[in-house]
């Protein structure tokens, strides 16, 4: 971005520069951003790897993840299978890398649910204020004023258990901190001369929100999304620890710890290895979110 | 033709006792394709009155007419293409995400008006920038060019008045001088009348045919530019704020 500013000098004339705001330019800058931070630089290449292991998982995974094998029950990680056996002789190592599919299908669907109605609910209140927003701030602290697993269990236990309800219920939970703060960002821009003389230029209300607020919230949303799905990563492992998420014999990482833990005090890999890959997928959005912020806040150029 | 007549406007905030007067009955007129000047110190309710004229403030008392009709009775539509408003910040009247093409096409997308590429270079040519600025982002442009290109968005619908809100505070003196020198070339070729508003005698002299010296909200006097040179106001305090600003001149 410095050497932006600084190039800008010798064509102010003729204005005709390559573009710097280009979508792909503006991405290769915070990838290159990511990485030169070491712990974002982790995060994002912990996410790529467990991006890629879902895409290929058939051909990298040892064992189809389903196949019982009762002579092979409860053996400890070895050469034939690194991380184990579980108690019905399927290989643990198989069942973590098909998991990354779900984990990754609850990711991708909450977020797609979440983003565009907390900042659809945020903007709208920010701009219009008044009752509307007296009436979505109060819907808001009422999702907000519960813990997220406990109201997701509510709505699971409501719509019945198996992994599309967890889904939903997590997206039902995960949207008010995103509106939040789409109506905080919203109220910093609402004033602004930009929005008036828009306003002025005959401007729909609508067209103002989706042209001219939208996109100035649209960084710190994404930011929040990413920080948020280590929150889902752990609410949709604690659905499936209690049973409420995914069904078995599906792989996914909360509920292979459930059924491990009968078994936990003698084999320990049968938890260790789920609950290892959940730490880390967790850590990894984490540390991609701060990075992020860092990345896509212009104050730090 | 009155441009632009504004009658008895008031605002007051809050309730009871801790009722608040902000503007006082202000009247004045202006003619079509006159420039008339409201002065006065911050806080004096200059530019309150431009963003009641703006439809950007709603609760007020009293009657604006442009051009002998109700701001509130005038189809919006049709009152974005009367009226248009420059602002006085340069860096917070663009959006910082959207490059100058976007800035001048959204109000020919939104009045659905035929020609667009041709009107918003055309825009940008009367404003003394190159069509090739079409392509860059605010950040890319000084203050001086910033301010160019929002004279140029408030144009680019061929409105009659155009509402300036200290225009020229926010950017150097040299290019003060050229932007006040395009403002009044604009004027002349297209016959638009200006309320300008500002705090700078210097500029308003420079500007404008008539002014309104304003205090706490009122106006308290009207007069012509030759005023300003002789400073036999009626009003003390316009002959205080003219008396002052002519030491300030001389001091420099």
């Amino acid at each position: 971005m410095a050497a932006n500013s600084l190039s800008m000098q010798d064509g102010v004339m003729s204005g005709r520069r390559s573009n710097p705001n280009s979508f792909v330019n503006r991405f290769l800058v915070i990838i290159r951003e990511l990485l030169g931070n070491p712990s974002s630089g982790f995060g994002l290449v912990v996410i790529t790897i467990l991006l890629l292991t879902a895409i290929v998982a058939p051909l990298i995974a040892p064992y189809d993840p389903n196949v019982i094998n009762l002579a092979n029950t409860l053996k400890p990680p070895s050469a034939a299978n690194w991380f184990g056996t579980d108690e019905l002789g399927r290989d643990i190592m198989s069942r973590i890398i098909y998991g990354t599919r779900i984990s990754l299908t609850i990711i991708t669907i909450v977020s797609v649910i979440v983003g565009p109605i907390g900042l659809l609910v945020g903007t709208t209140a920010g701009y219009f204020g008044g009752w509307y927003d007296t009436i979505m701030m109060r819907i808001t602290d009422i999702f907000l004023s519960f813990p997220s697993l406990i109201l997701s269990l509510a709505f699971v236990a409501a719509l019945g258990a198996g992994l599309e309800n967890a889904i939903i219920a997590i997206g039902l939970t995960a949207w008010p901190p995103i509106a939040r703060l789409a109506r905080a960002e919203t109220l910093t821009f609402r004033g602004a001369d930009y929005i008036s003389a828009s306003r002025m230029q005959g401007a729909s209300s609508l067209r103002i929100i989706i042209k001219s607020i939208m996109p100035m919230c649209l960084p710190s949303v994404l930011v929040r999304i990413t920080l948020s799905m280590a929150t889902v990563i752990l609410t949709a492992a604690g659905l499936g620890f209690l049973g409420l998420g995914a069904q078995p014999p599906l792989p996914e990482w909360g509920a292979m710890i459930a059924t491990g833990r009968r078994y936990m005090l003698d084999n320990w890999w049968l938890v260790a290895f789920p609950g290892g890959a959940i730490l880390l997928v967790s850590l990894a959005f984490n540390l991609l979110g701060d990075g992020l912020r860092d990345a896509l806040d212009p104050k730090q150029h | 033709m009155t441009a632009i007549d504004v009658r008895n406007l008031s605002i007051d905030l809050g309730y009871g006792l801790a009722k608040k007067r902000i503007l006082g009955d202000v009247c004045f007129a202006v003619e079509a394709g006159e420039s008339f000047g409201l002065v006065g110190e911050s806080g004096s309710g200059k530019s309150t009155i431009l963003r009641c004229i703006a439809r950007l403030l709603n609760a007020w008392d009293g009657d604006i007419k442009l051009e002998g009709r109700s701001v509130n009775d005038m189809p919006f539509a049709e009152y974005c293409r009367m009226v248009q408003m420059v602002f006085q910040d340069p860096y917070g009247s663009l959006h910082p995400r959207q490059s100058i093409r976007t800035a001048l096409q959204e109000p020919l997308r939104i009045h659905r008006m035929d020609r667009q590429v041709e009107r918003m270079e055309r825009a940008l040519i009367d404003v003394g920038l190159n069509p090739d600025f079409l392509a860059r982002y605010p950040h890319e442009l000084s203050g001086g060019q910033r301010q160019r290109v929002a004279i140029a968005r408030a144009l680019i619908l061929e409105p009659r008045i155009l509402l300036l809100d200290e225009p020229t505070s926010a950017l150097d003196v040299s290019v003060q001088a050229e932007v006040l020198n395009l403002l009044a070339d604009l004027r002349a070729k297209r016959n638009l009348t200006y309320l300008f508003v500002s705090h700078d005698l210097a500029v308003i002299d420079h500007m404008c045919e008539r002014l309104a010296v304003m205090q706490h909200g009122r106006v308290v006097e009207i007069m012509s530019r030759d005023v300003l040179a002789t400073g036999e106001a009626k009003d003390p305090y316009a002959r205080e704020l003219i008396q002052a600003s002519l030491e300030y001149d001389h001091a420099v």
